[in-house]
């Protein structure tokens, strides 16, 4: 019961991260494809100011996630980032440059000076949610054994599911980064931009959906007790509410319910993360090493979720707070353009 | 003595680049911790002068402030990651053995480092938008964060150097205590230290900048608050720097004698032993009066461990004394600053205050690197004092001189762009509303 408790409390860790964290990353995407200084101009202001307030509380996400993993399940903590050494890394380094760019690219004074910090904003935004993925794909598809390095430290992460993985985690940020920026373009009276988002939304939402079934089809060849797992039970639930959430979402971006979208499309996402858990339930590190076994001791793990409790009962009001703030455009500095 | 659950200890040829790269990750985080404690308080202080006397100069100053305050925040966040990333990437022998005994502390820390982030953020974009006395009172959280942050942090450094709350049976980890671990009798010493520390690094540079810019002739009132204000808190902090410094050198003399010893090169125990200052000069007698207040106290050396087991005594006997010889003189610097003022009502009049300030800044970096070499490598060979070596808990993953390179050229990078854009900001229209 307290293994699987942390591991909730993990799990939503890990939805929250890919859905806020995920959008921010997508929304880099967007500023990458804007198109050129004069034509992209507005889409990237509004990605500025949409993401500067809220960037950061999205990030720590990764880093709660990252502490309850090795606090509650220190062994596959450890022979997850030895193995998976190459993909963490690059995605930890990617996370520094797309960090520092977008601090930095507000104070830019030339063109050429924003253009460079811009690109390397974009760029990494793309990169760290795909090894991020392609990571999690290895652990989906049982390529990380426990041991010190004991896997194939390009092989595990590399196969045509983790890619898929690393490829899925990409669009499913541009999705969510297109159905936020559109509500968010709504609420900030922009015309233009909800269209431009709407349009963005609609696309990467059928290329997510249909890169999903592919790589349904790729999984049942590929890693065939993932497959079962997510096509039985609980996991199939989660399947299910995924793809109707996905689908309620374009519904909601067709006939311009941008507000509700929002929910609508963080469901989906956040579905997918629930149903992996449950499809390889019982194993944290499938194929040998279970929740309970990976678990910290029960001392361990019951101040941890004490803590994590107090903790959330703290945080979710003041992140509340932010979000309510951000979305109703009161927080900005006064010399930001607006768009 | 523990292998690790992972298997046991691996070859690694790069142990010492996993080190290096393990320690200029945290040489390029801590200064930017030092911001992320002291730098709130700094901001939220110019606020309620503003507040307080309605003079709009002190607002604008606590705006730009707050900006700077928020690229460093943003750059010791993504730092930040780098060594979370790392603890698992390099070490993790010492993660999957020991997470479960330390890892509360940065469960706790995280949730600091949210309100952190939310907060910093709300107050920082918030200015104008929110009425006045909600927005001073929305630095209280960034305050009380930076502080339970480094709290939680420290912690894990003091069981680090001082492991508790667990026991070894059979090479396992067994009876787990994790607020034993969390409440370690290091804790309260170091934490001290570190907190301190992060008023003196963050009040020295930017007096520093304020100073090199009054000396370049920009004497105007902006230019002055910006360097009092600053000076304030490092001044006042520095004194008592020295007798927290006291504290924690005699709590390493009674609980790890071996570092105490490299601290100062000590071969043999000793009686009286005594203090050698730069050139070979001896003060009888002084390291057993710093070390436990007692001229005849026998002081332990470097010999009563086997060689293994001790550290390398060359970069932590220079490195403490580097600490403590810029700390003194950030004190001396402080009481001066202090003396003057409240005697006379202003600040010293030679030019030689101003730049002692302009080297204060880089030197409190210095000083505060070096301490945090001193008691990391004085803990060596140990990554668990006396449980478990650093060298079993390494990654046995390749590819760490190319993971090295690769993150010093992206440091290398951020710190200049970062001082470009900080400069910049400088230098921009500095506009006091009317």
């Amino acid at each position: 019961m307290l293994p699987e408790l942390a591991l909730a409390f993990t799990l939503v860790g890990v939805a929250a991260y890919v859905v806020l964290g995920g959008a921010d990353f997508g929304a880099g995407f967007w500023d990458l494809t804007a198109g050129g200084a004069e034509r992209g101009a507005p889409v990237r202001a509004m990605i500025k100011r949409a993401m500067s307030p809220v960037w950061e509380a999205n990030h720590v996400w990764l880093i709660f996630v990252l502490v309850m993993l090795w606090t509650a399940f220190p062994d596959a903590f450890g022979s997850i980032t030895s193995t998976l050494a190459i993909p963490l890394f690059l995605a930890a380094l990617g996370i520094v440059l797309r960090g520092g760019a977008f601090a930095l690219k507000g104070h830019a004074a030339t063109i050429a000076e924003a253009r460079a910090l811009g690109a390397t904003f974009a760029f990494s935004s793309v990169l760290v949610p795909f090894f991020l993925g392609t990571a999690a794909g290895a652990i989906a598809a049982g390529e990380v054994p426990v041991g010190n390095a004991a896997g194939d430290e390009w092989g595990s992460w590399t196969g045509t599911t983790q890619i898929f993985v690393g490829l899925l985690a990409v669009v499913t940020g541009t999705h969510l980064a297109a159905v936020f920026l559109g509500a968010d373009s709504r609420r900030a009276g922009r015309p233009d931009l909800v269209a431009a988002f709407r349009r963005r939304a609609l696309g990467s939402g059928v290329v997510a959906g249909a890169l999903a079934i592919a790589g349904l089809v790729v999984v049942n060849s590929d890693v065939p007790d993932l497959y079962d797992g997510l096509t039985s039970g609980a996991g199939l639930a989660c399947v299910i509410v995924s793809a109707l959430a996905g689908l309620a979402t374009l519904a909601l971006e067709w006939s311009e319910r941008f507000e509700m979208a929002r929910y609508t499309a963080a469901a989906a996402v956040g579905a997918i993360v629930a149903g992996w858990a449950l499809a390889q339930e019982p194993y944290l590190l499938p194929p040998d090493l279970t929740v309970e076994q990976a678990a910290a001791p029960d001392e361990t793990l019951i101040a941890l979720v004490i803590a994590a409790g107090l903790g959330m009962a703290l945080l979710i009001p003041a992140l509340v707070w932010l979000f309510r703030l951000a979305i109703s455009g009161r927080l900005a500095y006064e010399d930001q353009p607006r768009p | 003595m523990i292998d690790g659950v992972l298997g046991g200890p691996v070859d690694q040829e790069y142990l010492l680049q996993a080190r290096q790269m393990q320690a200029m990750s945290f040489a390029v985080h801590i200064p930017l911790v030092c911001f992320g404690i002291a730098f709130p308080a700094m901001v939220v202080f110019l606020e309620g002068l503003w507040l307080r006397t309605g003079d709009p100069i002190y607002k604008a100053l606590a705006k730009r402030w707050s900006r700077a305050m928020l690229i460093l925040f943003a750059i010791g966040v993504v730092t930040g990651t780098i060594l979370s990333f790392e603890m698992g990437l390099l070490w993790p022998e010492f993660m999957a053995t020991f997470g479960e005994v330390f890892g509360l502390a940065f469960g706790i820390e995280g949730f600091s480092f949210f309100m952190e982030a939310i907060f910093i953020a709300i107050y920082v974009y918030g200015w104008d938008r929110l009425p006045p006395r909600v927005h001073i009172a929305v630095g209280a959280p960034v305050i009380l964060a930076g502080f339970t942050g480094s709290f939680m942090v420290i912690a894990v450094n003091g069981w680090m150097n001082q492991p508790t709350g667990f026991r070894v049976e059979n090479g396992e980890v067994v009876d787990v205590e994790p607020l034993t671990a969390l409440f370690n009798s290091n804790l309260w010493h170091e934490l001290a230290h570190m907190y301190l520390a992060g008023f003196l690094v963050a009040g020295f540079v930017v007096a520093s900048v304020y100073a090199y810019g009054w000396l370049r002739g920009r004497r105007d009132r902006r230019h002055r608050i910006g360097l009092v204000v600053a000076l304030s808190f490092a001044a006042l902090v520095a004194p008592a720097q020295l007798l927290v410094g006291d504290w924690a050198a005699r709590t390493v003399a009674e609980r790890q004698p071996v570092k105490l010893a490299a601290f100062e090169g000590l071969e043999e125990t000793t009686k009286g032993a005594p203090f050698e200052l730069p050139g070979g000069i001896e003060i009888p007698d002084a390291l057993s009066l710093l070390a436990f207040h007692d001229p005849n106290a026998t002081v332990e050396g470097l010999n009563t461990v086997p060689e293994d087991d001790q550290p390398p005594t060359e970069i932590v006997k220079l490195s403490f004394r580097t600490m403590v010889a810029i700390g003194s003189g950030l004190a001396a610097l402080g009481v001066w600053f202090i003396w003057v003022w409240w005697r006379h009502g202003r600040l010293p009049g030679t030019p030689w205050f101003h730049r002692a300030l302009v080297a204060a800044g880089p030197l409190a970096v210095v000083a505060l690197i070096s301490g945090w070499v001193t008691t990391e490598v004085g803990r060596q060979p140990w990554v668990v004092y006396e449980v478990m070596r650093t060298e079993d808990a390494v990654t046995g993953a390749s590819g760490i001189p190319v993971g090295f390179a690769a993150l010093a050229l992206v440091y290398a990078s951020l710190a200049a762009i970062a001082y470009v854009m900080l400069r910049r900001l400088g230098r921009a229209p500095f506009e006091v509303e009317r």
